[in-house]
């Protein structure tokens, strides 16, 4: 049994789970091509999911202060970059593909550029004031996401509202008999590209030695002499600025959007970080993919089983691993 | 914390006596049909508020899952009338199933994961209310879905059981008040509630209510001293989630509705947040005045700011923010304030008044 786990561990332990989980995908469904499309499907929401999460898990591991106010920067980046889509309604349709880039880039940008601000904002004005006392946290940031909630009620009122997608992301690759969504792959490229940008970042550069360091041991850092504080709102900033990204990603996939999103997400994106371990961007992805997949195999298999079956492999994975799949050192 | 015998401690339990008496007499004192049901949710979301406030204030523990609990006792008696009849029989089974269920549940995911930090379980009690929410949702049948269960309440709460026959054939009347089914309801509901309350506030001034202050205010030491913190905990769990689920049980038949909106939804699970946070925690007393407060405010600031919002529709912005349906934005700022500058809420930081500054 432990030669198994040696010669599994050797190979990547826990990060081949998602490729257990597609093989039993692949069993259970037994029809290859719609495997294929639920496999790039769970792939693509695992991806947008990581990108709302990623921050949160950061956020958590830096300064030990969980943002409960956190799905409010989804909200907003779908409705913002859904409103950018509308206003530049005449650049999606048009003929010149270079215009349809730049309409989504420019609604992705403003949900980024959103989101740096308000992450600015709801780390000095909000939690600043209390750090280190968790209970506070959480009710601060409850009551931050109920006003942002309302804020959002209040501009874009309580109806679903439509997200127009521009047109070189419409349609489908058709191989075979497999249709693949174009909007799929887009988003997990884009993912994909956040991932690697951030895992570089964080392993290959100064800052990132320093964020990964105040991970492991905040008052060592700051003893040798660096301002973890202003590390942490930058890594804040960042953070939201990718839940921004993140929700605008999945208003473009969703094509409708309400303001009960965030609360929607919010669940998600935490069963992602508690699966993942809190604190590590390898876990998250490993956790988002999880769940991406097997929310999509399960909503294929036995649709009414589609939530309680993140829930279900939350519990699994806590009872096995206690404090996630991947935490990151603590 | 010489907190008990402060002048400001008289104030607050003379309050919570006058709001007591004000419930007990309220089918006599406000006569419409209106008041009776803010009456009756006030009595409810008390008894919710201090459960609740047994685990976040007492002990230390922050859940999401407390609507979880008082929708399952409310379901559960509201499956069981509808499926087995109006009668006393229906009720009793729906409400020791709700109860058994709620236990089970609580049961499992105290010992699963009260012995992670306490941004864990927060996080974990929020997915498994909603995952509950959404099987409700989704399990037609049983539960009706969105549309919620309609059944009738044991025939002694129906609006037409005459209590007392007067003279004339015809309900008798006391001060003007029907002697129907309805009060009996009424009194139902409160004398439920009032034994509940009791019942938290005992436990709360017992030896195992200090035992759960001291395990919040410092864990590790409550530990050394002895005691099994884990064990504890999933105790305490277990009670709030039962009176939870009494108190659920109780509004299913009062309301003779039971739904999502009613019972479930996390909208519920943000009320009570708001009255425990508002009232003061750690004090059952907080959670009386919190819950009077903001079902008031739920049923009638509405329509204050309705005026409001009508006496400023020329002005540019301010209609918008004084329309009645963003009555939750002000909460929500409201309550942000109230956790920066008064941590101990409105009955934690009036029962401070008159204590000597240095015990604090």
């Amino acid at each position: 049994m432990t030669r198994i786990g040696d010669i599994l561990g050797r190979y990547g332990g826990v990060n081949l789970l998602p490729l257990f989980v597609a093989a039993l995908g692949f069993v259970l469904i037994g029809a290859p091509a719609s495997w294929v499309t639920l496999t790039v499907a769970g792939l693509a929401m695992g991806m947008m999911i990581f990108l709302m999460a990623s921050g949160l898990s950061l956020v958590f591991g830096l300064m030990d202060v969980l943002n409960f106010g956190h799905s409010a920067f989804v909200s907003f980046g779908a409705f913002i970059a859904a409103s950018a889509l509308a206003f530049l309604g005449a650049w999606l349709g048009a003929e010149n593909i270079a215009l349809n880039i730049a309409a989504m880039g420019l609604a992705l940008v403003a949900a980024i550029l959103f989101g740096l601000a308000a992450g600015w904002f709801f780390e000095t004005v909000i939690i600043r004031p209390v750090y280190k006392d968790h209970l506070r946290q959480i009710l601060i940031t409850m009551g931050a996401l109920i006003v942002a909630e309302q804020i959002i009620l209040m501009i874009w009122g309580g109806t679903p509202t439509a997200v127009p997608r521009p047109a070189f992301l419409e349609g489908a690759w058709i191989l075979g008999d497999v249709s693949i969504e174009i909007y799929r792959i887009f988003a997990f490229g884009l993912g994909l590209a956040v991932y690697v940008a951030l895992y570089l970042v964080l392993n290959r550069t100064r800052i990132g030695l320093l964020i990964r360091a105040g991970v492991e041991n905040r008052e060592m850092v700051e003893a040798l002499g660096f301002r973890i504080d202003r590390l942490f709102v930058a890594v804040f900033m960042l953070g939201s600025a990718l839940a921004a990204l993140g929700g605008a990603m999945w208003a473009g996939y969703q094509t409708l959007i309400s303001p009960a999103l965030g609360a929607e997400m919010m669940i998600v994106v935490f069963i992602v970080v508690i699966i993942g371990g809190l604190g590590s961007i390898e876990g998250t992805l490993l956790g988002a993919l999880l769940v991406g997949l097997v929310g999509n195999y399960v909503g294929f298999l036995a649709p009414k089983m589609a939530l309680a079956s993140n829930m279900i492999l939350m519990m699994a994975i806590l009872l096995w691993r206690p404090s996630g799949l991947r935490p990151a050192v603590r | 914390m010489s907190q008990t015998r402060t002048t400001g401690a008289l104030i607050v339990k003379t309050a919570v006596l006058a709001i007591g008496a004000a419930l007990l007499f309220a089918p006599f004192l406000f006569q419409d049909v209106r008041a009776l049901e803010v009456a009756a949710r006030i009595c409810i979301f008390i008894v919710l508020v201090a459960s609740y406030d047994l685990l976040i204030g007492y002990t230390g523990i922050v859940s999401f899952a407390h609507t979880m609990f008082f929708g399952i006792g409310a379901y559960g008696t509201a499956i069981a009338l509808k499926q087995m009849g109006n009668g006393w029989d229906a009720v009793a089974l729906g409400t020791l199933a709700g109860m058994a269920l709620s236990l089970v549940l609580a049961v499992a995911i105290g010992l699963l994961s009260l012995r992670v930090k306490a941004i864990f379980f927060a996080m974990i009690t929020l997915a498994a209310a909603s995952v509950v929410l959404v099987l409700a949702s989704q399990l037609n049948q049983i539960t009706g879905g969105e549309d919620g269960i309609t059944y009738r309440a044991p025939s002694l709460f129906s609006p037409a059981t005459q209590l007392w026959q007067g003279a004339d054939g015809k309900v008798a009347t006391l001060f003007g008040v029907k002697m129907n089914g309805k009060l009996a309801g009424y009194y139902f509901v409160f004398l439920t509630s009032l034994a509940l309350f009791v019942f938290m506030l005992r436990m709360t001034g017992s030896p195992l209510g200090t035992v759960l202050k001291a395990i919040r205010e410092n864990e590790a030491r409550a530990e050394a001293i002895g005691y099994r913190v884990v064990a504890y905990r999933t105790f305490v769990f277990c009670i709030a989630a039962l009176v939870a689920s009494l108190a659920g049980s109780s509004y299913a038949i009062w309301l003779k509705y039971t739904g999502p909106d009613t019972a479930l939804s996390f909208a519920i699970m943000i009320d009570i947040l708001l009255m425990v946070v508002i009232g003061g925690m750690g004090t059952m007393w907080g959670a009386v005045i919190g819950a009077v407060l903001m079902v008031l405010a739920q049923y009638y600031l509405r329509d204050l700011m309705e005026l409001a919002a009508g006496a400023t529709a020329d002005l540019p912005v301010l209609p918008h923010l004084l329309e009645p349906d963003r009555w939750l934005f002000w909460l929500g700022i409201i309550f942000i304030l109230l956790v920066y500058f008064f941590p101990a809420g409105i009955a934690g930081t009036i029962m401070r008044w008159g204590a000597p500054r240095a015990g604090r």
